[in-house]
């Protein structure tokens, strides 16, 4: 037993850096403004978006990209379209 | 100067209660006159883990709603001098708390002399969680090394440091970040989260590690305070916890993985 278990000690999976990583990124997405201040509708908002777009032109999965902009008196919701390289 | 102190994590089963217990019967045990209550109104927990449960006459919610005194909801400790217990409902939920009648069983507890008033949270992040850490002077966050302990920790500090009463009036909870369940063994084997991990991603001091251990079932199973058991190793982190929130500076034990038996010492025992 002892034997086999010295060679077998190499095998470290080491998913404890993997679980740190992903903490840490995750956290740090937690907790800034992009998470915190985007009303809830906007991920729904991009896929529909792109689903009308698609009746007309292809675009890829990331070709709208959607945010909310604070201002002073009044927030500005921010579209992006990029449409694919003509040939 | 009395103090609240709450012991709080977000996410169930880590060790709040079982940490609320050791902790009040430490500080208890040093001879300061604690309180602890249970905020787990409808699954009351403390009363079991501390073998009080035969003692439940009138409890935290009778108390806010008037139908029985302080005094007559308190359970006075019969093994450590200074500590007592009041217990949560067992048969309403978390409507029956509300701000003023809690401020109100804190205040009388002061008013009495006690010097630490521990407040055993539930998990989550609903009524019975945020009126545990609304009036909190301090907070115990407990973490397992595990992915949603700790996300679910830094969730409730968010908490914490916005919708506390402290920090609605421009101040800081004190936060100390307490782990339970180490196994040095799995850090160094790489599977297990180390307490510079989670102290790195939490950003909070550390005032404790409890290594995991079967004297935490003994002790519930048996309804004394793990912190109770001299020669459990949980039971002596427990009171160095306690002896660090008191202002000593105690180095940390039981974070180190026992010595690797050599071939020989594993062959012949």
């Amino acid at each position: 037993m002892g034997l086999f278990s010295f060679f077998k000690k190499e095998k470290k999976k080491n998913t404890a850096n993997l679980a740190k990583e992903r903490l840490q990124i995750l956290i740090a997405h937690e907790h800034s403004d992009a998470s915190l201040s985007a009303p809830d509708y906007l991920p729904k908002l991009q896929k529909e978006l792109i689903s009308v777009i698609r009746k007309y032109v292809k675009v890829s999965d990331d070709a709208v990209n959607v945010k909310v902009e604070k201002g002073d008196n009044f927030d500005v919701l921010e579209l992006n379209i990029t449409l694919p390289e003509s040939n | 100067m009395s103090k609240v102190i709450v012991v709080t994590s977000g996410k169930g089963g880590v060790g709040k209660t079982t940490s609320s217990a050791a902790f009040a019967a430490g500080l208890a045990s040093k001879g300061y006159k604690t309180a602890v209550i249970d905020f787990d109104v409808g699954l009351r927990n403390l009363d079991l883990i501390m073998g009080v449960e035969r003692r439940v006459v009138y409890d935290f919610v009778n108390v806010i709603n008037g139908e029985s005194t302080l005094k007559q909801a308190l359970i006075k400790d019969k093994r450590v001098d200074n500590l007592y217990i009041l217990p949560a409902s067992q048969t309403r939920d978390k409507d029956a708390l509300n701000k003023e009648g809690v401020e109100s069983v804190i205040n009388e507890l002061k008013a009495d002399g006690f010097d630490y008033i521990v407040c055993d949270s539930p998990a989550g992040i609903e009524k019975g969680a945020f009126m545990a850490l609304y009036f909190a002077d301090e907070a115990i966050v407990v973490t397992n090394p595990e992915v949603s302990s700790v996300r679910d920790s830094d969730r409730i500090l968010g908490i914490l440091q916005s919708r506390s009463k402290v920090a609605e009036e421009g101040g800081t909870v004190k936060e100390h970040l307490l782990i339970t369940r180490y196994s040095p063994e799995r850090v160094e084997g790489g599977d297990m989260l180390s307490k510079e991990d989670i102290q790195e991603i939490l950003s909070i001091p550390l005032i404790g590690v409890i290594p995991e251990s079967g004297t935490v079932l003994q002790a519930s199973n048996s309804g004394n305070p793990v912190i109770m058991d001299k020669e459990s190793k949980a039971g002596q982190a427990y009171m160095d916890v306690v002896s660090r929130f008191l202002g000593e500076n105690i180095p940390l034990r039981f974070v180190e993985a026992e010595e690797k038996k050599g071939f020989f010492k594993k062959l012949f025992g």
